[in-house]
């Protein structure tokens, strides 16, 4: 075990799988001479050359096609998308392509590709740049979905999609880029479709991922002080979602808050809550909460912007309200 | 283009004739595999919107006469021709159409998605200019893996107005890719005149500030369009250096099956299929250089008259893909939490 940061997860992992197979090639916006905008694909130009780490013009349309094209014929590219803000202008490659290659032609080709890209608001970025779209992705059949939230899970997540022969949409995050965790020094995977307990507890059940996984821990962390027992379940993949392990908790539980950084109506929250009520009815003492952003375009003042998304303190506010009435019989 | 000189036809070897006449024989196979789709269509074994090569048949013949088994073809969704002239044989390209698991996409793709690996004929694609990046994409995989052939993006007119084009275009310049731009300038986007939506209508200049080379040919002329594409093939491949081919071609009918064709001059439609019928001119052109004759034309409009209607009973006796395989294909690495066989016999 080596404790890294998830840059760090990230950045070693693609240098591993370029080692590994020469199939695999990285294409993005700045990768190479200016060395990522996020310093994700850092020194991998000057160890692999402009073969395997391909600076690509602004055109995600394009480029996201010429790698889902080159993908059919056997290469394994991983694309990085600035911020998934600017993957908008290549949906159509992603969700009428990519998406469907295999499917839509019974089985002929494969579509070995990944797309790395972080997602959600931190520091100002304001309206156009802090978005998170992985649920649209999500929404899509055809497509994996991942969103680690541990270097740990950064590094056998980014490895399990580079061997995948699906498109897989790995979902990063500008807020986890410096955290730290362990990770192993030998070679292992994260199975996608697969969530993980972070964190056993009873009262409440937290699910979450990426970057709310890391709030959701913390906040466990302090609840616990308080003599409350938070369980988080951490999702790693949002397609396929692992219902499974979700109801297993609440069934344990018996109390469910659901939280994701994404816009109120229509998120992974509505989803999260669905799948419980579906599958834990009878099981659950209080109504699923749910936390997520507000719906506005993110505004830019800091206080604005911090009152939009959500917050340790409004995961704490979701989990007084979710055991209210147990404390209130108790008390 | 020159043609072959056949002042002394007596100079051709027998596979050259042969091959002359295979030409034709496709331009007929086409012909009668769309009517007869058009007529399978009206009695509702084919769903779906259906696209018709009428007319279009040098187009395709010339270019696929042109191409070699190492390379690769990406096309919209106006592609039963196509893959026909590949060499795929119509039984299964009739069986996709008819929604069969015997059809070349298993019945999951329809007229629109037709798809043979082993021919190299990489999918018709039914969002306009959707395929244009994914072929580049793959004369980019044959460039880094160092193998031989090019790749032909294959679209329509109208298709040069969307941006995914001048996105592939500068890739493919930039990056080296052999790709072939095969533009079928009918004319028409739908019910769109080229002049209606392209501020620059001579559509082979399109790549002009790419510095992508570009060409025009009369896409009614079946040797014309294979030697043009022949000789920029070939370029491509030896170079790395992208070409665009305006191919004009005329659409004998409407967009699709189901557009009555309105918007269009009856008179201009008629003298279109007179003066653009490549089928007629290909056969006079043999006629007058001894190639064939009318017995010729009469034994094989015979035998295109058999394949065409046993590829419609092939159809008709495939069967329908299985509700319990409705999620076959979902992914190719198994994954865990995804529905499969179990979840599928529930919907029975
Ligand atoms: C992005 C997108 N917009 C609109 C359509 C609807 N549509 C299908 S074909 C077509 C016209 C395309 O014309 P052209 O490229 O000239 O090809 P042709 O049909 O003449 O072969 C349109 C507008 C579509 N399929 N995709
Ligand atoms: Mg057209």
């Amino acid at each position: 075990m080596t404790t890294i940061t998830y840059r760090q997860a990230l950045n070693s992992t693609l240098g591993e799988e370029l080692e590994r197979d020469p199939k695999v090639l990285l294409m993005g916006e700045e990768i190479g001479i200016f060395q990522g905008s996020y310093r994700i694909t850092e020194g991998l130009l000057q160890r692999f050359g402009p073969k395997r780490v391909v600076d690509a013009p602004i055109a995600e349309e394009g480029f996201v096609g010429v790698a889902i094209g080159a993908a059919m014929l056997g290469l394994r590219p991983v694309v990085e998308i600035m911020t998934i803000n600017f993957i908008l202008v290549a949906i159509d490659q992603v969700v009428n392509h990519a998406s469907k290659i295999h499917y839509m032609f019974g089985g002929q080709v494969r579509v070995p590709l990944v797309i790395r890209t972080p997602s959600g608001g931190t520091g100002q970025l304001a309206a156009t740049h802090s978005q998170s779209f992985e649920n649209w992705f999500a929404y899509c059949p055809g497509l994996k979905v991942v969103a680690p939230a541990t270097p740990y899970d950064a590094k056998g997540l980014l490895r399990a999609a580079i061997r995948d022969d699906d498109p897989v949409i790995f979902i990063e995050s500008l807020a986890l880029y410096d955290t730290k965790g362990e990770v192993p020094d030998e070679d292992f995977v994260v199975p996608i479709g697969v969530a993980e307990v972070k964190r056993a507890g009873h009262d409440v059940t937290v699910v979450a991922y990426s970057r709310m996984t890391a709030v959701a821990l913390q906040v466990a962390q302090r609840l616990a002080e308080e003599g409350i027992s938070v369980e988080v379940v951490d999702l790693r993949s949002l397609r396929p979602l692992d219902r499974p392990t979700i109801i297993a908790s609440v069934k344990k539980t018996n109390r469910a808050v659901v939280i994701a950084e994404d816009w109120y109506s229509y998120g992974v929250t509505a989803e999260l809550a669905a799948t419980i009520q579906e599958d834990a009815f009878d099981y659950l003492d209080a109504p699923v909460q749910r936390v997520a952003g507000l719906e506005v375009p993110l505004p830019y003042a800091k206080d604005l912007s911090a009152a939009a998304k959500p917050s340790a303190q409004s995961l704490i506010n979701a989990i007084h309200r979710v055991l209210h009435g147990t404390r209130n019989n108790h008390g | 283009m020159t043609k072959p000189a056949l002042d002394n036809h007596t100079a051709l070897s027998a596979a050259q004739v042969a091959e002359l006449r295979h030409y034709y024989y496709q331009m007929v196979l086409m012909r009668r595999f769309e009517e007869r789709t058009n007529e399978m269509y009206v009695k509702a074994k084919i769903g779906g919107y259906c696209h018709l090569n009428l007319g279009e048949e040098a187009t395709i013949v010339g270019l696929m006469a042109a191409l070699k088994p190492e390379d690769y073809i990406f096309t919209n969704y106006r592609e039963h021709g196509y893959i026909l002239a590949r060499g795929v044989a119509p039984g299964p390209i009739m069986a996709e159409l008819f929604g069969r698991e015997t059809g070349v996409s298993g019945g999951r793709g329809g007229s629109m998605h037709l798809f043979d690996v082993s021919k190299g004929f990489m999918g018709g694609y039914a969002i306009v200019g959707g395929q244009v990046p994914l072929a580049v994409g793959a004369a980019y995989a044959l460039r880094y893996q160092e193998q031989p052939g090019v790749v032909v993006a294959q679209m329509g007119d109208a298709s040069t107005n969307i941006g995914a084009f001048y996105e592939s275009l500068n890739l493919a310049k930039l990056w080296k890719c052999p790709v072939l731009f095969f533009i079928v300038n009918n004319g028409y986007g739908m019910g769109s005149t080229v002049e209606m939506g392209s501020s620059e209508p001579d559509l082979w200049k399109k790549g002009a500030s790419f510095r992508v080379h570009g060409e025009q040919v009369d896409g009614t002329d079946v040797l014309a369009v294979r030697d043009a594409v022949r000789r920029l093939r070939d370029h491509a491949e030896a170079t790395g250096e992208p070409a665009i081919l305006d191919v004009v071609s005329f659409r004998f009918r409407g967009h699709s099956v189901i557009d009555a064709d309105r918007y269009r001059d009856a008179e201009e439609v008629r003298q279109g299929r007179e003066q653009h019928d490549p089928l007629r001119h290909y056969a006079t052109w043999l006629q007058d250089h001894a190639l064939a004759d009318d017995a010729w034309f009469a034994t094989l409009a015979e035998q295109v008259e058999r394949e065409v209607q046993e590829a419609i009973d092939f159809a008709n006796a495939g069967p329908d893909p299985k509700i319990e395989d409705i999620f076959t294909y979902m992914y190719a690495s198994p994954v865990p939490n995804t529905p499969g066989p179990e979840a599928a016999r529930r919907l029975l």
